[in-house]
């Protein structure tokens, strides 16, 4: 246990900090019709005989008692063919053969290469009920389609774990402070805590339930460059507050009440440019949040103009340092080739974390011509940066965070094994609250599903209990799936696989290289 | 400080119903009228604007297809009858290299001229062939030798076209041998000829108006010269005719007044630029070297020759190689020339123009760092004008865009507009690199990335060699 050696008006905050448990409580979809992976249609041979309610285990059919004709199926709970193997296909087994089942089309427009359609169910899935999907649902959610960097690596599993290890036994815990520096250590439940989303990008709503669900998994959540909201105050202890270019509402008061302070230099999804708030979405709170003018679209400089040198940086760190004598303080870079000199260069500054953020993040907004065309995947500069720390004799006194693209928790651990230590998660919450990445998040007053909106009416579509449950059973879902990983390499700490690029193949290589073990 | 080139601009809408990637499918039969797809669930209103469309409908078999794929009436119709579906029609736009991606993203920015933004994170695949196997990298901490502290507005897209003088000796001073004649214009664009299968000969007018409105230059092959008015003198620095092989050389007074001319190559083009040189000295003649299975070497050739100023590399519409089996894509046989000539010293020395799959901004600054020094394009052009890109032009009514029919205001708006949006991303692209000068961005592979460079790197060591070579 480190020491702590701070001065005696070291702030803290000064409001009661909020409690969540880390329950998971079924937390169904907020829309009336789920989107389905197969449809089942009836015929008009249908005789009402039963049967098919009496076969699916899942529940689709539903003829409610006292009605004389079926409701509208669940399709969304059916698993398809695959119940054919277990002897509960009802379509084989309707004695009038009254039934029929479809891969669902709509499935074709849901989702992208990076986040198919099965993903989002999945993760919607999950959301729901806190649990990974049962096996038989069939969703491939593991991986996207994109064809390259995580979507090809798999891990080697072996056939039976070394150790047999018990779920309790597992650690997935993440210390966030190696220098020894005198602040405080700051250990988080999981190795991932929520990026930033300024409140303008995202609802409060939005910015609340991220928040709540920090606090029951003990890890952080980030305000983004938009201010920080009073009505995050009773979440201080887990929030990240962000200086970024625009300085929107950055003050000494936020800067003191917060334990983690975040520097976004970049951001993976714009790389050189800076933030990005369009016109429609800067209504009258949001405008008051960053002190500009409503209706005014915001563009944040890039890069900190105060800031074109590693010793100027350091001066930041500096600053921000002397304000919060017990802050830890994390860098946000992007991913350009050198970033492996760049994450040197914020180390020897002084940051706690190097926070580097992938070309394939997300974003409120950006131009199309920016978003993947500008520095690298995250997959590259993991492993280039872990490498490079290591050889600089440095790896081990700074948390090295991934984020830009991550996913899942099989990403997660894919990234710890390239060599993160933990990672940053933003869209994944967001579908959790039911985004279909409809990329719509920029235009007029943002999200027709009232996640990244800034509109009162949108945001009504989401309470902030139903928001922080749905990201709580993801979470929890993805720290089942991630101790399960864990499980199977008979590994105690998630901190064992940081680095172990030997457990992990890739598909388009002959994995033909001996690993130092 | 000279003048800023700025593009003037202004919204030229579309003529044609938009074709989006989906529609929505209602069963009406089964409909409980509650509207609540209508009045609460779709937030962009498309579903009043479709019936208002649908009462002033034209053409019977137009369908609305403005969805903007949110599913939230899909998952709030009170019936659950509404689907979502792909839109047929967009599927088929443009061919495997000129995705209905491309052609939607062309077609709004020629109506709005505005940078395309969107929320969420990059949706396309990891890597894939062409331009899409590279990315353009930035400055972390953009450094003041790096130009970066300047503001957009001091980012010059300039670039000239020209031979240059490896050096240039005085006699106290003047140079000695005089300066070697050079056009610039303000951004590393040319409108090429159109190819074969896509010529219209009443888009031409509309194209040397897009180069006189956006001070740029468009090739024109010689034999269509008679398509333009009699008032052709005062356009004529942002002409520049091409001579093919046979073709006559233009009337005298019509070349002196010129800046630049392509010819295309063969055997004789010393002699053709001697001819063209005696008329018109301070003129550039440029050579059109067809990518094909020689072209990499032949353009390596004839940068050797001191005569040669300006090489225009020309792959197909693909930006394949033209004529091979298995063809190279013209970012990396512009990179092989380029390297070539940098070895050889020489690179400074040779304007390269390099056209062929050039269809997005990022194209453009993906194949000057590539080594191009200007591009040259033709397709997107068309596309502004809601072309579908079809295998080739019908004629009339069989063209879907009606692009014989189009007024020259809408098509040069609208082209304009396009132009317009792509030199706004060069700088934008630029700005994120840390780079105030286009000139310099020629052949800057360090601000690139290529996937498989960083596969290689960093993969290739963890996991050894990559399947299939």
């Amino acid at each position: 246990m480190v020491k702590e050696n701070l001065p005696d008006n070291t702030l803290k905050t000064l409001v009661p900090q909020a409690e969540v448990p880390r329950v998971v409580k079924p937390a169904p979809p907020r829309y009336r019709n789920e989107i389905a992976k197969y449809i089942i249609r009836r015929s008009d041979n249908c005789r009402l005989c039963g049967k098919c309610v009496e076969v699916c285990p899942q529940g689709v059919h539903v003829l409610k008692e006292g009605y004389k004709y079926f409701a509208a199926p669940h399709q969304h709970v059916c698993i398809g063919p695959s119940c054919q193997v277990t002897g509960h296909y009802c379509v084989d087994l309707c004695p009038q053969k009254a039934l029929r089942m479809v891969e669902n089309p709509m499935m074709k427009l849901l989702g992208d290469y990076r986040w198919t359609a099965d993903m989002i169910l999945a993760t919607w899935k999950m959301a729901e009920t806190g649990e990974p999907p049962p096996p038989e649902y069939g969703y491939e959610y593991e991986c996207g389609n994109s064809g390259g960097g995580f979507d090809r690596i798999r891990f080697k599993f072996p056939d039976k774990p070394p150790v047999e290890l018990s779920a309790d036994e597992i650690d997935t815990s993440l210390e966030l402070n190696r220098r020894n520096d005198g602040r405080p250590p700051i250990r988080i439940d999981v190795p991932w805590y929520g990026g930033g989303m300024s409140f303008g990008s995202v609802s409060n709503v939005t910015q609340l339930s991220k928040a709540r669900a920090a606090v029951a998994f003990n890890t952080f959540t980030c305000t983004g460059e938009g201010g920080y909201m009073e009505r995050l105050r009773p979440y201080d202890d887990h929030t990240i507050t962000q200086v970024a270019t625009g300085l929107f509402g950055v003050r000494e008061e936020t800067i003191q009440r917060v334990r983690i302070v975040e520097f976004k230099y970049a951001q993976g999804a714009k790389p050189g440019l800076g933030g990005h708030l369009l016109a429609d979405k800067v209504t009258s709170a949001v405008a008051k949040m960053r002190e500009t003018v409503m209706g005014i679209s915001l563009f944040s400089p890039f890069p900190f103009h105060s800031v074109y040198s590693i010793e100027d940086h350091k001066k930041h760190m500096d600053w921000i340092k002397h304000i919060n004598r017990r802050a830890l303080v994390s860098a946000k870079v992007s991913t350009p080739i050198d970033v492996d000199m760049v994450a040197v260069g914020i180390y020897s500054a002084g940051a706690h974390i190097v926070h580097m953020d992938g070309g394939y993040g997300g974003t409120g907004a950006a131009p199309d011509i920016a978003k993947k065309n500008i520095a690298m995947p995250i997959e590259y500069a993991i492993v280039k940066v872990h490498d490079f720390l290591t050889r600089e004799g440095v790896r081990d006194k700074v948390t090295l965070i991934a984020s830009g693209g991550l996913r899942n928790a099989h990403d997660i651990a894919k990234a710890i094994a390239l060599g993160a230590d933990g990672v940053v998660v933003g869209t994944a919450e967001l579908v959790a609250l039911g985004c279909v990445r409809c990329s719509r998040c920029e235009s007029g007053r943002g999200c027709p599903r009232g996640i990244a909106t800034t509109d009162a009416e949108l945001a009504e579509q989401i309470s902030v209990e139903w928001g922080s449950q749905r990201i709580i059973n993801l979470y929890s879902a993805w720290r089942k799936d991630l101790v399960d990983i864990l499980r199977r390499f008979g590994m105690r700490n998630v901190s064992g696989l940081r680095g172990r690029t030997d457990l992990l193949m890739h598909l388009d290589y002959n994995n033909d290289v001996e690993h130092k073990k | 400080m000279p003048d800023k080139y700025r593009i003037k601009t202004q919204p030229v809408p579309s003529q044609h119903p938009r074709i989006g990637k989906c529609g929505v499918v209602d069963w009406r039969e089964d409909c409980a009228r509650c509207h609540n797809c209508v009045k609460k669930a779709c937030v962009f209103d498309r579903y009043r604007q479709e019936a208002e469309y649908i009462r002033g409908l034209r053409d019977m078999d137009a369908f609305f297809f403005q969805c903007m794929g949110c599913f939230s009436c899909v998952q709030q119709c009170t019936k659950g009858l509404l689907a979502l579906s792909p839109n047929p029609v967009y599927e088929r736009l443009g061919n495997r290299y000129w995705t209905p991606e491309i052609i939607e993203t062309t077609w709004s920015q020629a109506e709005t001229a505005k940078i395309p933004v969107s929320g969420a994170g990059y949706r396309g695949k990891f890597s894939g062939p062409g331009f899409v196997s590279m990315w353009t990298d930035m400055s972390e901490i953009v450094r003041p030798t790096r130009d970066g502290i300047h503001g957009r507005e001091y980012i010059s897209t300039a670039v000239d076209i020209g031979r240059k003088p490896p050096l240039i000796q005085f006699d106290v001073d003047k140079p000695t041998d005089g300066l070697s004649p050079f056009v610039d214009i303000p951004m590393p664009l040319i409108i090429d000829m159109m190819p074969p299968a896509y010529r219209l000969p009443n888009l031409i007018p509309i194209f040397k108006a897009v180069a006189v409105q956006t001070g740029l230059i468009m090739l024109i092959d010689s034999q269509d010269l008679d398509t333009l008015d009699n008032e052709l003198e005062q356009y004529l620095p942002h002409l520049a005719f091409y001579l093919g092989a046979d073709a006559p050389v233009p009337r005298k007074e019509l070349l002196q007044k010129t800046r630049l001319v392509e010819i295309s190559d063969g055997d004789n083009i010393d002699q053709r630029i001697k001819e063209l040189k005696n008329i018109q000295p301070d003129m550039v003649v440029a050579v059109r070297v067809e990518l094909d299975s020689r072209g990499v070497e032949r353009a390596i050739e004839l940068a050797h020759k001191q005569i040669v100023e300006v090489i225009h590399l020309v792959a197909d519409i693909n930006g394949d190689q033209i004529g091979v089996e298995k063809p190279r894509f013209i970012k990396d046989m512009v990179r092989q020339v380029h390297n070539s000539l940098v070895e050889s010293g020489i690179r400074n020395e040779i304007t390269l123009m390099a056209g062929g799959g050039i269809a997005l901004a990022e194209h453009l600054a993906k194949q000057l760092i590539c080594g191009a020094d200007l591009v040259t394009i033709n397709l997107p052009l068309l596309i502004a004008l809601e072309c579908h890109l079809c295998e080739s032009c019908k004629p009339g009514p069989s063209c879907p865009a009606r692009i014989e029919e189009i007024d020259s205001k809408y098509g040069v708006g609208r082209m304009t507009n396009l132009i317009a949006a792509w030199h706004d991303q060069l700088i934008e692209v630029m700005g994120a690199m840390g780079i105030r000068e286009v000139r310099r961005l020629r052949g800057e592979v360090g601000r690139a990335l290529f996937f498989e460079e960083l596969e290689e790197a960093t993969f290739g060591k963890l996991f050894g060699s990559r399947k299939n070579g």
